[in-house]
Formats: structure tokens, C-alpha cells, sequence
């Protein structure tokens, strides 16, 4: 029997759409999703202050994602509609983690299975609960599969390498600068140097705030917390020359504008 | 569903939501029968004024249909975001309707562009609300709001009245609404100093409601024997707190241990 010309089987087309979308997810940095002692904590190093990779959708529920930016951007836009208009029709307590993680899976499944290009995205839908056995981390991957993670989630290029460094620096409960230590740690390769504070995006979820729990850690709030995380670590070595103390004139390499080129 | 994804219009949430459920719209264009009057619960008095840093606004617990008290211990004042706060005065249920989807309003904002509207802008987002009710207002649902905020660029607390047809009216140092207003004014207009600690702005506040309920029979006074206690939030940088029980039975003591001997309150030095 003779094929038509351009015949693709069906498992073709899927592989290849898998395949480029992997090809466009793998191109960006890791995203780190961990539970700490009050709660989740996010950290992505992104040199923009203009571009997020982490959002806050409602008052439990945080979304970090990486990958295209415009991808992933419209699907934050389109979570936080779904939070506010089911929040505002029943009550605030009424919008869950879980209802979101399967509103993205359906959708980035739909765009999977019915488009020509997969989204080229990878995101984390993180809820809070008011016990640390009740905080949900949810990793959805460009064909809408849901994964139920425990402890910690990493999404982005070196995932696996990301969280094999993750796993042996990670504790239940965790202080949040020990936290935010090993989430650097993770995502710094062996021998290479840690980002600035300037460099990197940092979030949390704190259990313990009133009304909206989703708090960004920036400037000098930052700032001290990585100094708490890098002074205890080397107590014996004496101190290296100290960092110079203006800020690196811009990112090294290029610059993460979240298009995934 | 899809209108989730595809909806990418302006980041208000009420816009988004006259297109996607205009049914959950608190200003449903449908006419009465008859216009509702006494029969249904009315939100009383609200006070706001300035302190150093910040503002301070307070409102009763009564809620009245006609001659009836609907409920003693109403809530008439919302925290609308970190740095806001909005109390109502007229129809109760269209009023906590309207404070509801004001709230998600500013926080859809906030989540959507990444950045909180400016003090005017909130200001000016409540104004198009209220008007959007007028069609209602006319037919007896009429809802007033009073707007208070800690303005970042300022470092000063602002206060913005309003009408049935919108506004927004600023206001300086200090303002009230509803049924009691004129003798809260009065009461504030003697009792207010400028740049006073949040502490004394409260207790003027709490004067004013009591001098409010003193006169105005829809306006409930401090319940000492059920400790029913006026609602009071105190918005400064630190943002938007809501004083708890306790603080505000301490504030209420003093000022009825002071009202025992001299039953209508402090008096405003003549010379």
C-alpha cells in the first residue's frame, strides 16, 4: 500500500511536536519551586525586573513558569481571570491549586494535541495550605500532564541536573534563608558563581501573612537574606576578598528577554 | 471557558466580567417593580479623617429598615487593598456587593499589571462603579461609598467622597457619610486637629460616631453590655490595619468613663 506524499503518522507528528517544544523549554534557566518552614518559596534567576517568571494569582496560589514569554504570560493572565472570577462567585476560599493545575492542563493539552507548535512552556502552580502537609505543588508540562510534586519542583533547561543538586541540599522544613541557600545551590552548576541578587527573581508564599500570602523578596530585603544564607556556610575560611560593592554593570551573556531565543 | 485565554483587553475586572457573567454585576440594568424604600436594610454612618502618615476611618454596626434595627453588628467598613479602604453607606447588600467586586477590581489590577493603580486612579475606578448604579439609585437601591487611602507618593493619608452619580470629591483632613453625617461632622469639625497621632484620630472618630448616634436614630452608639464596638481601620505605610476588639473597647472606655460627667463629649476651647 502506497502512502500518500507528505503523510506523517500520528506518533510522528506528536514526537516531533515534543521534541520542539523540549528543544524551546531547554533553551531557558531552571525555575525553583521548594516548601520551606512557612511555606513555598520560588527563586528563578531572571536579570529582568520588568518580565516575571513568578506571579502571584490569588491569595494561596503562586505560578512560575519558563519557557516562551508571551506563552506563558497569557496563560498567567488567563489564571488569574479564572481565580478572580471564581473568587468573586463563591467565596475567596473557594479558588484552589488544584482546580487551576487542571484549567492549564486542559488547555495547554488542547493546544498539544489540536495546534501545529505546542506551547513551549513549562509551569508551577503552587498553593499554600494553612499546615505544611497541606501546601501542593503542581508541575504541568507543554502537553498538559500534571505532575503532584512532593517537596519541591524545578522546570526549565537543566531541570534534571537542577534537581539532582536540589535533592541533596533539601530539607522538610527548612528555615527560609537555608531554603533559599539550597535553591542557589541547585541552581548554580558545580564551580560556577552564584547570581547577584540583581539576578535573580525570589518569591514566597508565606503561610504565616494575613489576606494575600504571595510576597516578592527584593532590594535590600533580598539582599540581607543572601547575606544570611552565604556567611554561615565557610565559618572556618577566612574571608575572600570582598565582593566589589557596586552591582555588576548589567548580566553577564545574554540577556533572558523570556522569547526563549 | 475559552473567554479566559483569549480575553486580552484592559486589566479591569469588572469589564471582564460585564463581557464573561454580566449577571454577577452588582449594577444589573434590570427595573424594579416597585422601588424598594424602608423595606430593606440601610447601611448608617461612616467617618474618615486624617492623621500624621496616614488616615483613619471608622463606621457603626447598625443596620436599619425603616423604624426596624436589621442587625447590630453590621460591617460597613472593607479593607479594598493594602493601602485602601472603602465604607458604605445606603442599600447594605448592594453596598457589600459593591465593596466586594471593588476589591477584586484593585487586586486584578495589581496582579495583571504588575503594579498597584495610583491613589486617583482607585479613586476614579469607584466613581465609574457608583455611576454604573445609578440606574438602580434611582429606583431606591442607592449606595454611597467613602474612599480612604495612604498615598505612597504623598506619604499622606487622602479621602474621597462621593455621590450617587460618581465623583470622586476629595476631601480634606476629614469627611463622613450616611445618615448621621451632619452631627459627625459637626462633632469632627471641633474635635479634629491636623497632623495628630493616628491614636487621638481615632478617638475623634469615635467621638464623632458616638455624637452621630447621640442624634441620629439609625446610628448605633458602642454596645458596652453585648461589646459591640464600631468597626475602625487605621491605614498608614505600614498599610491597612483593622483594630481588634480589645484595642477598640480600651478607646471606647475612655471616652464613656469621659461622657459619664460630661454627657456630650469634650468641648472645642471658645477662645
Amino acid at each position: 500500500m502506497s502512502m500518500p506524499f507528505g503523510y506523517a503518522s500520528p506518533e510522528q507528528i506528536m514526537r516531533d511536536r515534543a521534541e520542539y517544544a523540549r528543544k524551546g523549554i531547554a533553551r531557558g534557566r531552571s525555575v525553583v519551586v521548594m516548601q520551606y518552614a512557612d511555606g513555598i518559596l520560588f527563586v528563578a534567576p531572571n536579570p529582568s525586573k520588568a518580565l516575571h517568571k513568578i506571579s502571584e494569582i490569588y491569595d494561596r496560589i503562586g505560578f512560575a513558569a519558563v519557557g516562551r514569554y508571551n506563552e506563558f504570560e497569557s496563560l498567567r493572565l488567563a489564571g488569574i481571570r479564572y481565580a478572580d472570577i471564581n473568587g468573586y462567585t463563591y467565596n475567596r476560599s473557594d479558588v484552589t491549586g488544584r482546580g487551576l493545575a487542571n484549567l492549564y492542563a486542559q488547555q495547554l493539552g488542547m493546544i498539544f494535541t489540536e495546534s501545529i507548535k505546542s506551547l513551549e512552556v513549562e509551569i508551577v502552580v503552587a498553593e499554600v495550605g494553612e499546615e505544611p502537609e497541606r501546601d501542593q505543588i503542581y508541575r504541568l508540562t507543554f502537553d498538559g500532564s500534571v505532575f503532584d510534586e512532593q517537596g519541591m519542583a524545578v522546570i526549565g533547561g537543566q531541570a534534571e541536573a537542577v534537581s539532582g543538586r536540589l535533592k541533596e541540599r533539601y530539607r522538610e522544613g527548612l528555615p527560609l534563608a537555608q531554603a533559599l541557600e539550597a535553591a542557589l545551590f541547585a541552581l548554580t552548576e558545580p564551580g560556577g558563581e552564584r547570581p547577584a541578587s540583581a539576578q535573580l527573581e525570589v518569591a514566597v508564599l508565606d503561610r504565616n501573612r494575613e489576606h494575600r500570602k504571595f510576597l516578592r523578596l527584593t532590594g535590600p530585603r533580598l539582599q540581607r537574606l543572601l547575606d544570611e544564607t552565604t556567611r554561615p556556610t565557610p565559618p572556618a575560611e577566612p574571608s575572600p576578598a570582598p565582593a566589589p560593592e557596586t552591582p555588576p554593570i548589567g548580566p553577564e551573556g545574554e540577556i533572558d528577554t523570556g522569547s526563549g531565543e | 471557558m475559552n473567554n479566559l485565554f483569549t480575553n486580552t483587553g484592559s486589566p479591569s475586572f469588572t469589564e471582564f466580567l460585564g463581557a464573561y457573567a454580566p449577571d454577577l454585576l452588582p449594577t444589573r440594568a434590570q427595573a424594579l417593580a416597585a422601588p424598594v424604600e424602608d423595606q430593606i436594610p440601610h447601611a448608617t454612618t461612616i467617618v474618615a479623617a486624617t492623621c500624621a502618615g496616614g488616615v483613619v476611618m471608622a463606621g457603626d454596626r447598625r443596620a436599619t429598615s425603616g423604624n426596624i434595627i436589621s442587625q447590630r453588628d453590621i460591617e460597613k467598613v472593607f479593607r479594598t487593598d493594602d493601602y485602601s479602604c472603602v465604607g458604605i453607606a445606603g442599600t447594605a447588600s448592594t453596598g457589600i456587593e459593591l465593596a466586594r467586586l471593588y476589591r477584586v477590581e484593585l487586586e486584578h489590577y495589581e496582579k495583571m499589571e504588575g503594579r498597584s493603580l495610583s491613589t486617583e486612579g482607585k479613586a476614579n475606578r469607584l466613581a465609574t462603579m457608583i455611576r454604573g448604579n445609578l440606574a438602580m439609585a434611582m429606583q431606591g437601591l442607592v449606595v454611597v461609598p467613602l474612599f480612604a487611602a495612604y498615598d505612597p507618593d504623598r506619604d499622606a493619608g487622602r479621602i474621597f467622597g462621593y455621590d450617587v452619580g460618581g465623583g470622586p470629591y476629595e476631601q480634606r483632613q476629614y469627611h463622613s457619610i450616611g445618615s448621621g453625617s451632619i452631627f459627625a461632622r459637626g462633632s469632627m469639625k471641633k474635635l479634629y486637629r491636623e497632623n495628630s497621632s493616628p491614636e487621638d484620630v481615632v478617638l475623634t472618630c469615635l467621638q464623632a460616631l458616638y455624637d452621630a448616634a447621640d442624634d441620629d436614630s439609625a446610628t448605633g452608639g458602642p454596645d458596652v453590655t453585648r461589646k459591640i464596638w464600631p468597626v475602625v481601620a487605621v491605614i498608614t505605610a505600614d498599610g491597612f490595619r483593622r483594630l481588634s476588639d480589645d484595642e477598640i473597647a480600651e478607646y471606647v472606655q475612655r471616652m464613656i468613663d469621659g461622657r459619664m460627667t460630661d454627657p456630650d463629649g469634650p468641648t472645642a476651647p471658645l477662645r
